[in-house]
């Protein structure tokens, strides 16, 4: 019984302390504040000369900076303060103009290091940072009505071509398709024709009104499939469009079946924030022009230029859908689908017009900051909305089409998915409405931080003086196992980069209350063996063997109500999930291991004759 | 600490049984009739709060928002008296917080806009119902693992113990009327493990002491467990009351329903851990039969517990287990 540890044990608590205290020290480190600047296009580069006129600019206004330094396509410089951030963003905007978005941001101030083991902060919660958070939801019911309807049209416009008689073609209020038949027949050859064309429908024969018909019902893939579209459609608009705003770190995230989260920190003018994310992109299909008349439009991928003709075949309204496939030689292309109208107007054009290559315009409402106007001593953004065309495909019409089609001739998978995006974004979305809202102001969010470093201090330091009264010796051990642990707990957070949040501080806090309660189960067991008599060598031997499993199962459970607090739970309450399961597994580490580990490094070895407990 | 005295917990049981279901019903009286004060999350509406650098007059504001033509508002102050909520059942109005900020701020140019939320009705009513399924699920989860690692019967003493904990934390609420939002809800699911983990840590001892202690009456082998955990028990409830009230005092208002909510729980958690999931065990009269180690017993239940879990049995020749 000589309560002695092998050197490797040793050897593994000390190197994850040594790991824990090395991954939580970045976040010692206050951040700088810093404005950020990027170019509104992706292909603006940063280089030397942007720096140096940026940094000219600062000069100018007499406003302190540092370390300035470019990451990838976006430009950092450090600030002395919150009011010098203000400031400079204004200056910079001003003096770069509307290529350029900057934003305000705070830049981490770790040693190069600890960035070198790829240690980081953690991440703040917009309750702890301020900032805005959206919840838009994706009105499902009404695009899957709009998308059955333009179904229904493009099955009229192709039973009248293809001469299939046909006495009606509406969408029933159940969300299903009815096609009444002229007769038997053309029941049989409209049937053909679906089964065909537009796989996707579960059909069944119906009688109504005395007629032979067709009930078409979505099947459950084809209808998770549109809905995947719509919503992925929306969130490509979104990203779009929070790239206007000039955030720092903007989250634009998809959440459940129907609903996108969007995060900006930092942002407190939410009106301005909706009116920029509620906005719609358009299309247009044009001819590209020949008699040398028309308007010239860039492209969006490169510098070259296409002239098209003024008149419009078909706008967004009229594509129902746009998704990348592969031909029979594995290349890949872009299906286009149009809705009836849309299909037949496609089609007299191209029926005419072979040979000739057909633009797509992209066509996109952005508020561009043209700068700052000083009110009451304060800069006030300016904004100036601009449509913004752009062709995103030219390709030669091969042959005449109507409702579906595909574009070839793109170079690789990623043009072309990034194409169908493009389509689908600029299609008629599916409507989409603010379910939730919340802004916290700066001030706030700073005091939020204070209180809940400050409570977890106090909390801390109360149950740390309580041990040290109650178990003397022991109560040092279960003091360092504290510590220990909430260094672990910050540590594990940062290397998860999880998001800290106020209730997540409340989770440390409760941890750290709770985390005592093995060492008190152990050292409860300690004294009870003292009591029975034994050895002070064996009693500390008994104590930590007997508490374990009481310990485990106890922390298991809890884990499992973490678990299904962070399932159920959305933002704040994850956080406190997250910080709850962390420190359950840390503490079992500190609380056993580490307290053994010092009570043998105390006691082992060598005769006790009384323990101080 | 040698020679326990053993406290006759079990002596008292049925006059704690009953201040526990008059408690009970104290309770769910006031859930069914006066109900939650359910915070913004789950109503949906529109809540904004604004703070003063002197006392603000809440009578003031509510009447310039009314003058204004706004419905339903109510105002009241938010922590301090310089912080104000200001709560109203208004459409998606993005422009809400700025209009109310402009309005104030005409009467009083010290005011600042702190916090400004809307939650869409559906929204609310989705976080409502998961977080009961979220309840119902964790205590679901959690019979399950004890009737597995336990016994049946201890399942059943520890779901009714939380039960028990839950529904006077929601009474306690709906007495108050105190704001019951998310993070409420959150403390609310943190009250299962705690009291979980206090009642676990009573069951492990009873279990422990009905295999190894060569008594046979049940009412003596579960008070001596209790005494021999009430130390630990204790402790473990001051510490973690010491740094909710902590956090309650210093954590600041939208950290306090939080607070509050977990200390009423750990005091009812406390409380049930002995006469709540003890008095359960009891009424269902555990024998030593329904503890027999595995190999002993027919009780398919208790089979799969490894041998490094049971080592509560064993002699001391087992170390280093962690």
């Amino acid at each position: 019984m000589l309560n002695k540890y092998p050197l490797w044990k040793y050897a593994i608590i000390l190197s994850v302390l040594v790991l824990g205290v090395l991954y939580s020290l970045p976040n010692l480190f206050p951040a700088d504040p810093a404005v950020q600047i990027q170019g509104v296009e992706a292909g603006v580069q940063m280089n030397d000369t942007t720096v140096q006129r940026t940094e000219r600019l600062l000069d100018d206004a007499n406003i302190d900076h540092f370390g300035a330094e470019i990451n990838g396509q976006s430009l950092l410089i450090r600030l002395n303060s919150n009011d010098d951030q203000l400031a400079a963003k204004a200056a910079i905007q001003r003096g770069l103009g509307g290529n350029y978005i900057v934003a305000l941001n705070l830049a981490p101030t770790t040693p190069d290091w600890l960035l070198a083991i790829g240690a980081q902060p953690m991440s703040l919660g917009l309750d702890l940072s301020g900032g805005v958070h959206f919840l838009l939801e994706v009105d499902m019911e009404r695009f899957l009505e709009s998308r059955l309807s333009s179904y229904a049209a493009n099955i009229r416009t192709t039973f009248r071509d293809e001469n299939i008689r046909y006495r009606g073609v509406d969408v029933l209020d159940d969300g299903s398709i009815q096609v009444l038949l002229a007769d038997e027949d053309f029941r049989g050859e409209a049937d053909t024709w679906l089964r065909r064309n537009l796989p996707e429908f579960q059909r069944t024969d119906i009688e109504s009104r005395g007629l032979p018909g067709l009930i078409l019902t979505l099947t459950a893939e084809r209808i998770a499939e549109l809905e995947d579209y719509a919503v992925s459609q929306n969130q490509t608009t979104l990203n779009n469009r929070v790239n206007e705003l000039g955030v720092a770190e903007p989250l634009v995230q998809r959440q459940g079946r129907n609903r996108i989260v969007v995060e900006l920190p930092g942002v407190q003018d939410t009106a301005q924030a909706k009116n920029i994310l509620g906005k719609a992109a358009n299309l247009e299909f044009r001819l590209e022009s020949r008699d040398g008349q028309g308007e010239v439009y860039p492209f969006k991928d490169s510098n070259r230029t296409a002239m098209l003709e003024t008149e419009v075949i078909v706008t967004g309204d009229s594509v129902t859908d746009g998704r990348v496939s592969y031909d029979e030689n594995g290349l890949p292309q872009v299906s286009v689908s149009l809705d009836g109208d849309g299909g037949s107007r496609m089609g007299q054009t191209t029926r005419r017009s072979i040979g000739v290559p057909m633009g797509v315009l992209f066509i996109e409402q952005k508020s561009i900051l043209e700068g700052y106007e000083e009110v009451d001593g304060e800069a006030v953004p300016i904004y100036n909305s601009v449509e913004e065309r752009e062709i995103i495909s030219l390709a030669t019409i091969r042959g005449a089409f109507s409702n579906s089609f595909v574009i070839t001739g793109l170079d690789n998978a990623q043009e072309a998915s990034d194409l169908a995006l493009l389509l689908r974004a600029g299609a008629l979305a599916a409507p989409m409405q603010f379910v939730e809202e919340r802004t916290v102001g700066p001030s706030l969010g700073a005091e939020n931080i204070r209180m809940g470093t400050q409570s977890v201090i106090i909390g801390f330091a109360l149950v740390i003086l309580f041990m040290l009264g109650f178990y003397k010796v022991f109560g040092i051990f279960a003091a360092v196992a504290l510590s220990a642990n909430l260094v672990l707990i910050i540590a594990v957070m940062s290397m998860m980069s999880a998001t800290l949040t106020l209730p997540g501080i409340a989770g440390i806090v409760l941890t750290v209350g709770m985390a005592v309660d093995a060492n008190v189960l152990i050292f409860s067991r300690i004294r009870e063996e003292i009591a029975d008599g034994r050895s002070p060598q064996a009693a500390i031997d008994g104590g930590y063997n007997r508490a374990f499993s009481t310990i485990f199962d106890a922390n298991l459970t809890t884990l499992i109500v973490a678990v299904i607090l962070f399932a159920i739970g959305t933002g704040p309450v994850k956080g406190f999930a997250i910080t709850l399961s962390v420190g359950i597994v840390t503490s079992m580490f500190t609380a056993i291991m580490l307290t053994r580990a010092l009570a043998n490094l105390t006691f082992g070895g060598r005769v006790v004759k009384k323990l101080p407990i | 600490m040698s020679d326990l005295k053993v406290l006759n917990f079990m002596g008292h049981r049925r006059i704690l049984a009953a201040a526990s279901l008059v408690l009970l019903a104290i309770s769910l009286g006031s859930l069914a009739v006066r109900g939650l004060n359910f915070g913004l999350d789950f109503t949906g509406g529109a809540q904004i709060e604004v703070g003063y650098e002197e006392p603000a007059d809440v009578e003031n504001i509510r009447s310039t928002l009314n003058g204004a033509g706004y419905r339903d508002v109510v105002v009241q102050y938010f922590g301090n008296n310089t912080d104000v909520l200001i709560r109203m059942q208004e459409d998606n109005n993005p422009r809400l917080g700025d209009e109310v900020l402009a309005l104030l701020s005409e009467k009083r140019d010290d005011v600042e806009l702190r916090r400004n939320e809307f939650v869409g009705p559906q929204v609310g009513e989705e976080l409502r119902e998961n977080g009961g399924i979220g309840m119902l699920v964790a205590l679901g989860v959690v019979m399950v693992y004890i009737a597995l690692r336990f016994q049946f019967k201890f399942a059943v003493g520890a779901v009714a113990a939380l039960v028990h904990d839950v529904v006077i934390v929601l009474g306690f609420f709906s007495i108050t009327q105190m704001a019951f939002d998310l993070t409420v809800l959150a403390a609310v699911l943190a009250v299962i493990g705690y009291s979980l983990n206090d009642t676990i840590v009573v069951a492990d001892r009873i279990r422990e002491n009905f295999r190894m202690v060569r008594r046979d009456e049940t009412d003596y082998l579960i008070n001596l467990s209790l005494t021999q955990t009430l130390g630990r028990t204790l402790i473990t409830s001051l510490t973690t009351l010491l740094v909710l009230v902590a956090l309650g005092i210093f954590g600041g208002e939208l950290i306090f329903g939080f607070a509050m909510a977990l200390s009423v729980g750990v005091l009812v958690g406390t409380y049930s851990s002995v006469y709540v999931s003890a008095n359960v065990l009891m009424a269902l009269d555990l024998t030593k039969q329904d503890l027999m180690p595995p190999e002993k017993s027919d009780d398919p239940e208790e089979e799969d517990i490894p041998a490094w879990l049971t080592d509560v049995d064993e002699d001391e020749d087992s170390k280093e287990k962690t």
